[in-house]
């Protein structure tokens, strides 16, 4: 099995071997063009991923998670999309890159495990024959080679009999072997960069932890870089080295997974942490949902675009929070950033927050 | 599968017996008297009571319509000896001899058919071939001036009744212009080239002239493959636009088009009637549309008898098809 992973080994897959980080997104703004008007569904976004390193992406559904990171595959349609700013893989400009370009990463150094595998493995084709597809795209290999690629890959990601169910069509899978079916496709050219977007959704907790320890194994094996999109806090805590909050299209808080689950200093993030419900704890203790809906990314609310659902409002003076949109600062730790209009949101969040959501 | 079509064949079977009933029972309940129609004019106006009673004993028109079926049924598996002033012998597969004539229906058809079916067959598979190729690429440059004026001349051609289409394309394309030679059926295997001058005005009014809607057809369930994630998650592995667009979003598209197209075969053989009977090429339309006139009916039960075994068995080979063409089926 070795022998094939092996081959596509080489020096500058080693991490820290480039000074840049291997993926770098900055002022990244996905807009699209509606009947309605302009739907702005990720604006500002900036954040890097090295090799090894697992970022966590959460937010509600809209947020612009998976949006911003189908921008870095070049998923948009150029002529219904608008993106600026810069998003860099391995130093190569992917905003405005032609298409023969972006054929090339796609796949190869940047892969992709969707959602809903069942919808997003072809339903008429072999499982092989879409894993074999996606190698040979990127590899001069005879059918044959790819096949026996495409079946080790299987085995790798713990699909029993390989060499049989290589053969089988997605609708004679389970939930998770389809997800993991999806890994092996993913992961089948060693790519340098794998973005996960919800790859967990759809299955159940057993399951999810399995895909999850997968995920991670992959990692060490292949040292790549990690981006977990994801809603879920359980899966962050479990996997990310780092975790970026979105709203309404706008990162508002950054950190490590640590400081960010412990010390979280922006009222979104307290939100998100303190509607999780705890198995262990008190049955009859409510849950405390974030009030309101997500905004409309057509007409995004004035200054910071979480004022209308925030609770802490009062504690800002004047009408700050409804004016002005908060600049991102650094926060209570280094590499924390928030974007919030508190002054000492740490204060705020040992007295009132803490006690609730933790 | 064996036995899925085993049990498919026994229901076309059915609707192929039911078929022929109801024409049968609504040639006799029918406001006609098929006798006295053929003694006036074969008397030349003068029909005398003995004449008449003649005629009908003749055409077996004095017994039940049961018995009449069941004879007229028995004939096609066994044959039989036919009584209409001589004794005409009728080998299996017996559908009765022209009342007109006396020739065997049977060997009428066989002359008429070849040609219909060089229409149906040629331009069946042409315009579902267009049709698709059109609307596929209609979809995959979906808002752009081509695609928008695909879709608006597929409509204005699709809203003319097609007789009167093909009446136009007829005057303008022949009559007047020239352009094409004599439409008229050659044997294929006895001069292909022939074959191929004297259909060409027919296949091309009638395969464009459909091939309108199943661009239509195809452009919509392609838009809505194209919008699929299993499209995306192509894109995502680094497969080119034109692959994703002709390999992986065709492949879901064709099967609801060819489905259609199964299900459709009896407009591609009322179209042959049209083309006909229009371009005046001597098929089995315009064999069944004289026999209609001239209430042959013998020949009329015929030619709608092969109609439904072809759109049956068109159905049945539609069927068959689908679980080849989607794994998600399987036929038991």
């Amino acid at each position: 099995m070795t022998e094939v992973l092996d081959v596509e080994r080489s020096p500058a897959r080693q991490p820290n071997s480039q000074k840049e980080p291997f993926l770098v997104v900055e002022h990244l703004s996905v807009q699209f063009p509606t009947y309605d008007g302009l739907v702005k569904a990720v604006t500002d976004l900036s954040y890097s991923v090295d090799m090894g390193e697992t970022l966590g992406i959460v937010g509600e559904s809209g947020s612009g998670k998976s949006v911003s990171s189908m921008a870095v595959l070049g998923l948009h349609d150029i002529k219904r999309s608008r993106l600026e700013g810069s998003i860099r893989v391995a130093g190569k400009e992917i905003v405005g890159a032609s298409q023969s370009t972006m054929r090339k990463i796609r796949g190869n150094e940047v892969a992709m495990i969707f959602q809903d595998p069942l919808t997003a493995l072809h339903p008429f084709f072999k499982i092989g024959d879409q894993i074999i597809e996606a190698y040979r795209f990127h590899h001069n290999v005879s059918k044959r080679v790819a096949r026996r690629r495409a079946i080790e890959m299987l085995d790798l990601v713990g699909i029993p009999r390989p060499d049989q169910r290589v053969d089988e069509y997605v609708h004679q899978f389970s939930g998770g072997m389809r997800q993991r079916a999806m890994i092996a496709m993913a992961l089948v050219n060693n790519p340098r960069l794998l973005i996960a977007d919800e790859p967990t959704t759809a299955l159940d907790v057993t399951v999810q932890a399995q895909i999850l320890d997968l995920i991670q194994e992959m990692q060490k094996e292949f040292g790549s870089a990690v981006i977990m999109i994801t809603h879920d806090l359980g899966v962050i805590a479990e996997v990310a080295d780092e975790v970026l909050v979105m709203y309404a299209g706008r990162c508002v808080e950054k950190g490590t997974t640590k400081q960010i689950l412990t010390h979280p200093e922006m009222p979104y993030t307290w939100g998100l942490l303190g509607s999780i419900a705890d198995v262990v704890g008190d049955v009859d203790k409510p849950l405390v949902p974030i009030p309101g809906t997500p905004p409309s990314l057509l007409n995004p609310p004035s200054g910071c675009s979480f004022h209308p659902r925030c609770v802490h409002r009062d504690k800002v003076e004047g009408n700050r929070c409804v004016e002005e949109l908060p600049e991102l600062r650094a926060g209570g730790a280094p590499n924390h950033l928030l974007r919030c209009h508190l002054t000492d949101p740490d204060a705020v969040f040992e007295s009132e927050v803490k006690e609730e959501i933790l | 599968m064996v036995g899925y079509i085993i049990r498919r064949l026994f229901s076309a079977f059915l609707v192929i017996l039911l078929t022929s009933m109801f024409v049968f029972g609504l040639f006799f309940l029918g406001p006609s008297n098929i006798a006295a129609t053929f003694c006036q004019q074969s008397a030349n106006g003068r029909c005398t009571q003995e004449r008449l009673a003649v005629i009908t004993k003749q055409f077996g028109l004095d017994q039940s319509v049961f018995s009449q079926y069941e004879e007229w049924a028995k004939g096609i598996f066994v044959g039989r000896k036919i009584q209409m002033g001589a004794t005409y012998d009728c080998p299996a597969p017996c559908l009765g001899i022209s009342y007109r004539d006396q020739t065997n229906v049977f060997d009428t058809l066989k002359k008429y058919y070849p040609a219909t079916l060089s229409i149906a067959l040629v331009a069946g598979f042409g315009y579902l071939f267009l049709g698709v190729l059109l609307g596929s690429l209609a979809a995959r440059w979906r808002g752009t001036a081509a695609d928008k004026s695909l879709v608006t001349v597929s409509l204005l051609i699709s809203s003319l009744p097609y007789y009167l289409v093909l009446l136009l394309a007829w005057i303008y394309l022949y009559a007047i212009k020239g352009w094409f030679p004599v439409p008229g059926y050659t044997s294929p295997f006895d001069n292909p080239w022939n074959w191929v001058k004297g259909m060409c005005l027919a296949w091309l009014i009638l395969g464009v002239t459909n091939s309108t809607q199943y661009a239509r057809f195809s452009r919509g369930y392609m838009v809505e493959a194209l919008g699929e994630d299993y499209v995306r998650s192509a894109t995502a592995k680094g497969v080119s636009r034109n692959m994703a667009v002709f390999k992986h979003a065709l492949r879901v598209a064709i099967v609801p088009v060819v489905t259609i197209f199964g299900l459709d075969f009896a407009t591609l053989l009322s179209g042959t009637v049209f083309t006909e009977k229009i371009l005046g090429i001597n098929g089995i339309g315009v064999l069944a549309i004289n026999s209609i006139t001239n209430f042959d009916f013998p020949i009329i039960a015929a030619t709608v008898l092969i109609a439904a075994v072809l759109i049956v068995v068109g159905n049945l080979v539609v069927d068959i098809l689908y679980s080849f063409l989607d794994p998600r089926v399987r036929l038991a």
